[in-house]
């Protein structure tokens, strides 16, 4: 059973937590011009990285604050913990970011596109 | 009674003044307090104690701990009974009842023994081989491989024992307490730190509690772990649990201990219990788990009586038994040599050691060699013979290089050998960690290599030797787990240590053959699955070369000890057989729990009504009163119906569903969620989550809403109302209330925290009377003189605060049965007074409380969907037919563009219709599949199935709804539902039963 540090509530068991899946999946603006194949890219793919990943968990039975983690998926190790809406400030965690195919697919340069307008 | 005719004079720790009765195999025997139930069995000279699982061959005691792979007992009688207990950990108590497992008619006499006469015919993969074929007889094959293979009786009612569960936190947990486990305990503990020290026997020590050849500081060594105990003892923060098995290690230094509480003679106490589980987070982990001795593998190496040599020294000098009248010790090693010593010591006679080493030197060699003991180097036993024990055994010698035997055969009379192939280092734990092994060559042990969790792991199972090195190791982990643990000290000096000398050993895996043909028979690798050398090479010969292959084509290490004593020479083995290495084939993975664990502990107390907590509405003791029969719903217990004497459940559903639309019906509605939702963001916010629009609903109004997976399937629905500007009541569903809310929570925190809005949950602060029925209006102002309730001043969809029996409320006029309905919201505490007054001013009425089932049939009545019974999570709106729900002009909602994907759009999904049966007072059940053409036997093509099915009072007839493959454009044909026994033919319609014009929403 993991040994997760809320950020808020300080380290409790991973049976007070829920998942939340990968987390820094950008949600399109104005997604109908998306393709099915690439509004696919933002709603059904996700990362299974053997080794490091960027992930979510909220604080269910705590604070009820969601979080965000990057953790090794092989030993489980917690490298980082930081809040929703930012990016990883670890070196590990910044490459991973930097390098996940999320950041070249379709739904998320919209995304930025529109961030940009 | 038989006397306990093996236990020595004044030697050993059992306590002779506290004698013990039990019962095994229907016999009364006597054993001591201190003794387990094997070293008991023994001193009665009971070597034989189980059948072999596959060729039913007599089986003795082999160890004398957690790795015994034969003595597999069934404990107890009736339903506290507990199978494969080994009789090497099960503390012996007066009173015990205990049985042989695996054998029919009784252990001396065993019918499956014919197995063993023709497992020629029985090798590695027979069972599967064949009885697969043909398919369909398997069941009948297993019927009988499983009677004659049983591996005890599993109760067949409730557990009536008591289980407990102890979660703890500590800042070093100390796995084993044998000499480095002891050390590291009282380096650790001296600093302050907590620290918790598990122990799977019934006493602290490991070795040496029957080492009694060596002195720490002067003392004899067990005198040393006494006073170390001791001194632990006097630490506050240090605890000692004796008895228990550290079975499982996971993530993040989680571990749990199985603590074995039924034997401290807590008589007496009803609250006896029997196991506690406890949940340690620990912050540092010593692993002190120690060595487990090989068996030798040579023929016919698995008959009563032969037992691995340290096992046979601690049931000597431990437990004051001997275990025979001539002793035959076989090694690769000084280990034997150490055991001789002591049986000597002891008076025990021995018959001579026969040692695989050419030229065994040394310390303890010179000392057997000076007590005038025969010692055969370079030779090895080639068979045995004796049926229910050990009666004699052949030797040869063995060519240079091991691989053959050379001159003549001699035979040595014995009744018991003591068998030593070296160590294996305990790594169950460590691997269980996550971590990796490594396989040390001159050791030939897999040894801790990668560490991935803050551990250390000391002693034995690192693959340290000698009684020295392991107190040293040990005071220098136990100082340096507690400094890596925040607290203060330094490691205590080494004591001065006199311990026997260990040479080098020689590995041999397999022990040649004498036979002619050179085949390989009956050299027992796991003795508790039967699994021989013959077998591993037969299944490296059929191309299982993969450990994990051998593993399950064998079954070897499958047993319920996990071949302690046998995966490591299976793999060397299976390597040799294949030309290369054990470290070349692997190893398979260690899995929890590291010895078999009774499911009720992990079950604790949470059994019955401790198992999930049941939520009942502030009304609960009000339809307790009325007669109610409940239903869960969710953790919540809900009213299901009120039946007057002598009414079925039918008859009073019946009569709850005519009431609440001729009349007044009243509802207990508490249960639903209740959210409150504030802030000058909260109608965007909603209709961000809402398919529908929600920017201008004005105060006092209400609205139906919908909520949709980003996927496009409904999630949950409600009404929401605005009270104020910037302030909303959400309602949900009664199980998705929790859901919703953490929902909302998750859209709000991480999608749009720049909107200003806040959540509360409130289901359990409002408690909800929903009246409804043509007479409920006038029941209302009765209660309610001051409030205008007509449709003008108030109508469908909106709130009202007001007065109601003097009790401020919230009235919302909203409807789920078509009805003109009120649902009346009073905090919490004055639920049962608005109850009553409903109730005592409806008289004049005939008000009628109506549970959960009618509320179900007023609904379906209208076609009212219900969230999880209707809809899946593969259901859109499109295909409930609710495409008014879903606005087309909102820029974005939730599911708003997985909507327009091709597969929903498509015209041929399932979609929710109306089923009405032929003859109309024929219910279809729920569940039920629908198909277009029946045939006589499935398989059918089914086309969907039955979501809703009632009989409904206000249409005279039975009435259904049903997901339906292309169901819109089916309307008006003949579909059929076949059952076990029958078809029902039915038709569809649109799914509005009655009052299909919605002309009593106003009264
Ligand atoms: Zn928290």
């Amino acid at each position: 059973m993991l040994y997760i540090k809320c950020p808020w509530c300080g380290y409790r068991d991973d049976a007070e937590f829920h998942y939340g899946g990968e987390a820094h999946i950008k949600r399109p603006f104005d997604a109908d011009s998306l393709s099915d194949e690439e509004f696919s890219e933002y709603l059904f793919q996700k990362s299974n990285t053997k080794g490091l990943t960027l992930e979510r968990w909220v604080h269910t039975s705590g604070c009820r604050r969601w979080f965000n983690v990057l953790r090794n998926t092989v030993t489980n190790e917690i490298i980082e913990v930081y809040p929703s809406n930012q990016l990883p400030s670890s070196q590990a965690g910044k490459e991973y970011y930097k390098n996940n195919w999320r950041r070249k697919s379709a739904a998320e340069s919209l995304t930025t596109r529109q961030v940009e307008k | 009674m038989t006397m306990q005719r093996f236990r020595l004079k004044d030697l050993g720790q059992v306590d002779r003044s506290k004698p013990l009765r039990f019962k095994f195999d229907g016999k009364f025997y006597e054993g001591y307090r201190g003794d387990t139930l094997a070293s008991a069995l023994l001193a009665n000279g009971v070597h034989l104690v189980g059948r072999s699982f596959k060729y039913h061959r007599p089986r003795g005691l082999l160890s004398a701990g957690a790795e015994e792979p034969n003595a597999l007992i069934q404990v107890g009688e009736g339903n506290s009974t507990d199978p494969n207990t080994r009789a090497t950990q099960m503390i012996l108590r007066d009173g015990l009842t205990v049985k042989s497992q695996n054998r029919w008619p009784n252990l001396t006499f065993d019918l499956g023994y014919v197995n063993n006469l023709i497992h020629r015919l029985l090798p590695a993969g027979f069972y599967y081989k064949t009885f697969m074929w043909p398919a369909s007889w398997w069941m009948r094959y297993e019927y009988w491989i499983r009677r004659a293979a049983g591996l005890g009786e599993a109760p067949k009612g409730a557990d009536p024992d008591r289980y407990e569960k102890n979660h703890a936190h500590c800042d070093v947990l100390i796995v084993g307490s044998g000499p480095a486990g002891l050390s590291a305990a009282l380096a650790a503990g001296q600093t302050g730190a907590r620290v918790i020290l598990t122990e799977e026997q019934d006493s602290f020590g490991g070795s040496l509690t029957y080492n009694t050849d060596c002195t720490i500081d002067g003392l004899p060594a067990f005198e040393w772990v006494k006073r170390t105990v001791a001194a632990l003892s006097s630490m506050p923060e240090v605890i000692l649990l004796k008895a228990t098995v550290t079975n499982g290690y996971y993530d993040h230094n989680y571990l749990t201990l199985l603590e074995s509480t039924d034997n401290d003679n807590q008589t007496g106490s009803e609250y006896k219990t029997r196991q506690r589980l406890w949940k340690v987070r620990a912050k540092r982990v010593v692993l002190a788990t120690g060595q487990i001795e090989r068996p030798l593998i040579f023929r016919d190496n698995d008959r009563p009586g032969i037992m691995l040599s340290a096992a046979m020294r601690a049931y000597l000098n431990r437990y004051g038994v001997s275990p025979g009248n001539r002793v035959l010790l076989f090694t690769n090693n000084d280990d034997a040599y150490r055991t001789a010593i002591s049986l000597k010591k002891n008076n025990v006679p021995i018959a001579a050691i026969v040692d695989l080493r050419s030229n065994p030197d040394g310390e303890l060699v010179d000392q057997v060699r000076s007590e005038g003991i025969t010692i055969y180097p370079g030779h090895a036993i080639v068979s045995t013979a004796g049926y229910l024990r050990i009666k004699s055994a052949k030797i040869m010698q063995l060519s240079e290089d091991g691989t053959k035997l050379i001159g003549s055969m001699k035979e040595i009379r014995c009744d018991s050998i003591g068998m030593s192939g070296g160590w294996n280092p305990t790594v169950h734990l460590f691997s269980q960690s996550g971590g990796k092994l490594r396989w040390d060559e001159e050791l030939a042990q897999f040894l801790p290599k990668t560490v991935t969790q803050n551990l250390v792991s000391i002693g034995g199972c690192d693959g340290t030797q000698g009684l020295s090195n392991c107190l040293k190791a040990g005071l220098k982990a136990g100082a340096e787990s507690a400094r890596a643990t925040n607290n203060k000290g330094r490691a205590p000096r080494l004591p001065k240590v006199i311990e026997p000398k260990y040479n080098d050993q020689r590995t041999i895996w397999l022990i040649p053959t004498e036979r002619a043909n050179g085949k390989i028979s009956n050299h027992f690798v796991d003795f508790q699955n039967d699994v021989t050398a013959s077998d591993i090479g037969l299944a490296a010969r059929e191309g299982y070369r993969s450990v994990e292959h051998l593993k399950r084509y064998t079954t070897m290490g499958m047993g319920t000890d996990q071949g302690k004593t046998s995966n490591v020479a299976a793999l060397a083995i299976l390597g040799e057989t294949l030309g290369t290495t054990a470290p070349n084939i692997g190893h398979t993975t260690f899995r929890p729990p590291y010895t078999p664990a009774t499911i009720g502990a992990y079950a604790g107390r949470n059994l019955g009504l401790l198992f999930d907590p049941v939520r009942t509405t502030v009304m609960n003791e009000c339809h307790k009163g009325l007669g109610a029969k409940f239903e869960h719903v969710g953790q919540w217990m809900r009213a299901w119906y009120y039946p007057k004497p002598n009414e079925t459940m039918q008859q009073a559903v019946n009569r709850e569903v005519k009431a609440a639309r001729d009349s007044v019906g009243i509802l207990d509605a508490s249960t639903l969620g209740k959210i409150d939702i504030k802030g000058p963001d909260a109608a965007e916010f909603l209709n961000r989550v809402y398919t529908n629009a929600w920017l201008k609903l004005a105060p006092g109004r209400a609205r139906y809403g919908l909520m949709l997976k980003e996927d496009g399937m409904v999630m949950d629905d409600g009404v929401t109302t605005h009270l104020q500007p910037g302030h909303f009541h959400m309602t949900t569903t009664t199980g998705g209330a929790a859901s919703v809310l953490e929902w909302l929570e998750e859209w709000h925190q991480t999608e749009w925290p720049d909107l200003k809005v806040y959540f509360t949950s409130v289901t359990e602060q409002w408690a909800v009377a929903s009246i409804c029925g043509p007479n409920c209006r006038k029941l209302l102002s009765d209660l309610a003189p001051d409030l205008d309730l007509s449709n003008e001043e108030f109508p469908f969809m909106s709130v009202k605060e007001g007065n109601v029996a003097g009790i401020t409320a919230r009235i919302f006029r909203i409807s789920f049965t078509g009805e003109l309905s009120f649902e009346i919201n009073v905090p919490r505490r004055y639920g049962p007074k608005l109850w009553d007054a409903l109730m005592q001013k409806g008289k004049k009425y005939d008000i009628c409380p109506y549970g959960t089932e009618a509320m179900h049939v007023l609904r379906a009545e209208k076609g009212f969907i219900v969230v999880g019974q209707e809809t899946d999570g593969t259901v859109t709106p499109y295909d409930l037919g609710m495409d008014w729900i879903v606005s087309k002009t909102k820029h974005d909602f939730v599911g708003k563009r997985a909507l327009k994907r091709s597969d929903i759009i498509k015209n041929d999904r399932k979609q929710l219709v109306g089923l009405l049966t032929e003859n109309e007072t024929e219910v279809i059940p729920e569940g039920s599949q629908v198909v277009e053409t029946p045939t006589s036997a499935p398989p059918m093509v089914m086309i969907g199935h039955v979501t809703s099915s009632y009989y409904s009072p206000n249409c005279n007839r039975s009435i259904a709804m049903a997901l339906v493959k292309g169901g819109k454009e089916k309307i008006g044909q003949t579909l059929h539902v076949p059952l076990r026994n029958k078809t029902i033919k039915v038709t569809v319609t649109d799914t509005q039963f009655f009052d299909k014009e919605g002309v009593r929403l106003d009264g």
